[in-house]
């Protein structure tokens, strides 16, 4: 799993006749590119311009969804399996090197973290004197939010919400592209 | 000192998160389970005397109070149940280690093994000191989702089939607990133990009996009483050493446990419980008889382990102050020598490369240390004198006199017939293992199988391990004396439930 | 909240109790799929039990947005979030390992335990003994005879 994901990169000339101009909103990260695909499933190119747009606006929606679960509907659990859904659409759009791409670090990491952050949380408040779990909040005006409410539980959203991540993460791994490698046919079909 | 209720909980989930974001340090790993199982350890004899001394330490979460709020209860049962619990946890890691060690050297790292065990000793630690209902729930979801992980981790096809079993009609159990829960709740608006007790008197009698019978069904299944008992011997044995010893020893007693506090807590039966009676009858008997008719050494174990719970249920359906306390002090014991007998039958295992008793023989000559160590827990289970499990069951029997009807002295003779075919059964091991002809190591049926991995070579970690779980078994023969005072006062605590409620709703409650 | 719930939605009680017998047909089938798809319907009836246990429907309960008589008892809403998310990850689990049960096996059968197996194979030998004309005559309705090691110990 530690093996680096067969990142392919532009060419070099390419990089060079790109001006400051251009280079702004050049993607930093490469994904989803042709040279990537070496499993030799068929490709739908539909799938994959539609991930490319789905996969961001799904991360930022999760994170709304984090961030909105005080007191609206959402929180850690529900923004972690959205995030880990657009996990998932990668998945589908490109296959096991793409989340193996797309997440550095192993998924027992991500869920190992998101556990000690969470459970970091519940035990904080005992340096506080206070019993485990209770939470604070602080309410402040920045410049541009205006109101901001923090609370505590945030960081055990938090928590759960890397906790979910890291599971969707290992499912994709080890049923997806578990199964995939251990399935007796590929499902290759021959081109032409 | 009320904050470090939560720590028993808290302390093995972080380690579990910490351990899963060291995957790759195998040694630092090792240390931190072995760290936080003594830390668990200790913290359970500091809560077991505060609770002795001054009453159950109560914790409300979140500053939350009692009936809302989420309330962890450590008292004289809980205390002393987790101190034994965690001593267990902690002698099964540490021969886990060794094998490990054994088998893959000192620097691979199994990314499952060491969170899950930190997760099953949260688990167990929670469903010990949580104060309601649903939270018992979520302890054992807790423990029962990291034992499935366990007793599934490198799947043979065996495996697969005993661990589908297992996680089958643990879930099946699991989802009557959430029904259980919810007529409970539709019953008295609360879930919380305390609120409980006071509540479901004014309920009739029907909806009583509903409600204990599906916690008999739901805690049966966890514990394995008898018509209820058909997973355990089927699952464990295919499970390597080490988790079965944990499992043997731990997760039934939680069952166990769960089915102390809620009977005596919740309802007030009384007098004893003639159906229970009757299940524990037939618990100790139709377990002991399966035992004697196994060959295969971990499946006699299993079935003597169903057994045996027949014994704790006879103390709790006897209901006074006797029973329970044999009840408490036979839980107390059996922990111990139920882990230490599969610790032990690991050993022999490695050594023999089969657990089929007719494959063994001569083992008392080739191994005397390990003749020694499997004498002495098979003893103490049988119930010979000088040891805790002549203790437990003379406290038992002692009670089943006193209550004196006739169901009761029907279940003291099935204690006494039960004891003798335990002594029967481990006598036919002693006798098929260790002595007669030594045999061949058995030719290695299946080498993926990781029962049999590693033929021929224990550590010394594994054997002290071991040898330090015998010990502690005869430790608690030797500290009977204050250890069967302490399982007096708590019994009369249960019976009363007064203290529990005054200690977790407040003074106004009573 | 302390009030004893005297009155049951009818409908509510039916969906369940039909969910629950659902459930456990399917748990008792032979094909480890079908367990599986039982265990899924009887946790959601448990859970629609304990939504049901909660009262009958009522305004969310959020101090400010409703009055207090009108709101529902959020206590069950959260036990049954909290049991559908336990329910939900177990179902993961056990289908990762019927789908693991299935690569090792080559079926989704589940098998007889061993000692029925061990009862088994004694009836077949006293069988083959009583008549040797049909060795083996019940063979087809084994499941597994691929080395059958457990039930030999």
């Amino acid at each position: 799993m530690s093996e680096g994901p067969p990142r392919s990169q532009p060419s070099g000339e390419k990089k060079r006749r790109t001006s400051l101009w251009e280079e702004w909103d050049t993607p930093q990260e490469h994904w989803l590119l042709v040279g990537s695909h070496r499993d030799g499933r068929e490709r739908s190119l539909l799938l994959e311009v539609a991930a490319r747009i789905i996969f961001p606006t799904v991360l930022v929606l999760s994170l709304y969804l984090l961030f909105a679960g005080h007191n609206r509907s959402g929180g850690g659990f529900s923004g972690g399996l959205v995030a880990g859904q657009a996990f998932v659409v990668r998945y589908l759009a490109g296959g096991p090197m793409e989340v193996r791409a797309a997440v550095g670090l192993r998924p027992p990491v991500i869920i190992g973290a998101g556990l000690s952050l969470a459970v970091l949380t519940g035990l904080a408040p005992i340096f506080w004197g206070e019993a485990p779990l209770t939470s604070a909040y602080v309410s402040m005006t920045l410049p541009v939010l205006g109101d901001v409410h923090v609370v505590s539980s945030l960081f055990l959203d938090m928590g759960v919400y890397l906790l979910i991540v890291g599971v969707v993460c290992d499912l994709l791994r080890t049923l997806g592209a578990g199964i995939e490698e251990q399935s007796p046919r590929p499902r290759r079909r021959p081109s032409g | 000192m009320t904050m470090l209720v939560a720590l028993p909980i808290l302390l093995p989930l972080l380690a579990a998160g910490l351990s899963l974001v060291l995957g790759r340090f195998a040694t630092l790993q090792r240390l931190l389970g072995v760290v936080v199982f003594t830390a668990n350890a200790v913290l359970a004899v500091v809560l077991l005397a505060e609770a002795d001394k001054s009453g159950p330490v109560v914790l409300q979460l979140g500053g939350w109070d009692a009936p809302v709020g989420i309330t962890l209860v450590a008292d004289r049962l809980s205390a002393l149940l987790m101190l034994i619990s965690m001593v267990v946890m902690l002698a099964v890691l540490v021969y886990s280690i060794g094998q490990r060690i054994t088998d893959y050297g000192r620097s691979t790292s199994s990314t499952a093994f060491h969170p899950m065990y930190l997760v099953l000793g949260a688990g167990v630690s929670m469903a010990y000191l949580t104060g309601d209902l649903f939270n018992l729930f979520v302890a054992f979801e807790i423990m029962l989702g990291a034992s499935y992980v366990l007793i599934t981790r490198r799947t043979t096809a065996t495996r697969v089939r005993a661990g589908m079993t297992y996680t089958i009609v643990s879930l099946t159990s699991s989802l009557l607990f959430i029904t259980m829960i919810a007529l409970v709740y539709a019953a008295t608006g609360t879930v919380n133990l305390a609120d409980l007790s006071g509540k479901v008197e004014a309920l009739p009698v029907g909806v009583q009996s509903a409600m204990a019978l599906m916690m008999i069904v739901v805690f049966g299944i966890k514990s394995a009483m008898v018509p209820l008992h058909f997973w355990l011997p089927d699952s464990y044995p295919t499970a390597p050493a080490p988790v079965t010893a944990v499992f043997a020893g731990l997760l039934t007693k939680v069952g166990v446990y769960a089915l102390i506090r809620t009977q005596t807590l919740v309802f007030d039966h009384g007098e004893s419980w003639t159906l229970l009676l009757w299940f524990s009858v037939i618990t100790m008997i139709i377990g002991a008889l399966g035992a004697i008719a196994q060959n295969d050494l971990n499946r006699l174990l299993s079935f003597l382990l169903v057994s045996h719970i027949g014994y704790m249920l006879f103390g709790l359906a006897l209901y006074d102050v006797t029973g329970l306390a044999g009840a408490i002090l036979y839980v107390v014991h059996h922990i111990t020598v139920q882990a230490t007998l599969f610790l032990v039958s690991g050993l022999l295992t490695r050594h023999t490369g089969t657990v089929a008793l007719r494959g063994m023989g001569g083992l008392a000559k080739l191994y005397p240390a390990i003749a020694l160590l499997f004498a002495i827990p098979a003893l103490n289970l049988a119930g010979i004198p000088p040891f805790s499990g002549f203790v437990a069951k003379l406290a038992l029997l002692e009670a089943g006199a006193e209550v004196g009807t006739t169901m009761a002295y029907v279940a003291t003779g099935a204690a006494v017939l039960t004891s003798f075919l335990t002594l029967y059964a481990m006598a036919k091991v002693w006798v098929f293992a260790f002595w007669g002809k030594s045999k061949p190591p058995h030719p290695d049926p299946d080498p993926t199988d990781e029962l049999i991995i590693g033929t021929g070579s224990t550590s010394r970690t594994m054997v002290s391990a071991t040898s330090a779980l015998v010990v502690f078994g005869v430790l608690i023969a030797v500290f009977a004396g204050p250890l069967s005072e302490i399982s007096t006062r708590a019994a009369t605590d249960l019976l009363d439930g007064g203290p529990y409620r005054t200690a977790v709703l407040g003074e106004e409650a009573e | 909240m302390n009030t004893v719930n005297v009155t049951v939605n009818l409908t509510m009680a039916l969906t369940i109790g039909g969910l629950y017998a659902v459930g456990f047909y399917l748990l008792l089938q032979r094909s480890l799929m079908r367990i599986i798809i039982g265990i899924v319907i009887v946790g959601h009836a448990a859970n629609m039990f304990l939504q049901l246990a909660g009262g009958p429907p009522g305004r969310s309960p959020i101090v400010g947005v409703s009055p207090a008589e009108e709101m529902t008892d959020p206590l069950p809403q959260a036990m049954a979030l909290t049991a559908i998310v336990i329910t939900f990850a177990l179902t993961t689990f056990l289908l990762a390992l019927a789908y693991r049960s299935s690569v090792l096996l080559g079926h989704d059968e589940v098998r007889d335990d061993v000692e029925d197996r061990r009862i088994r194979r004694q009836q077949q030998r006293v069988d083959e003994r009583e008549e040797p004309d049909e060795p083996g005559a019940d063979r087809k309705f084994e499941f597994g005879t691929d080395n059958d090691k457990e039930a030999t110990r």
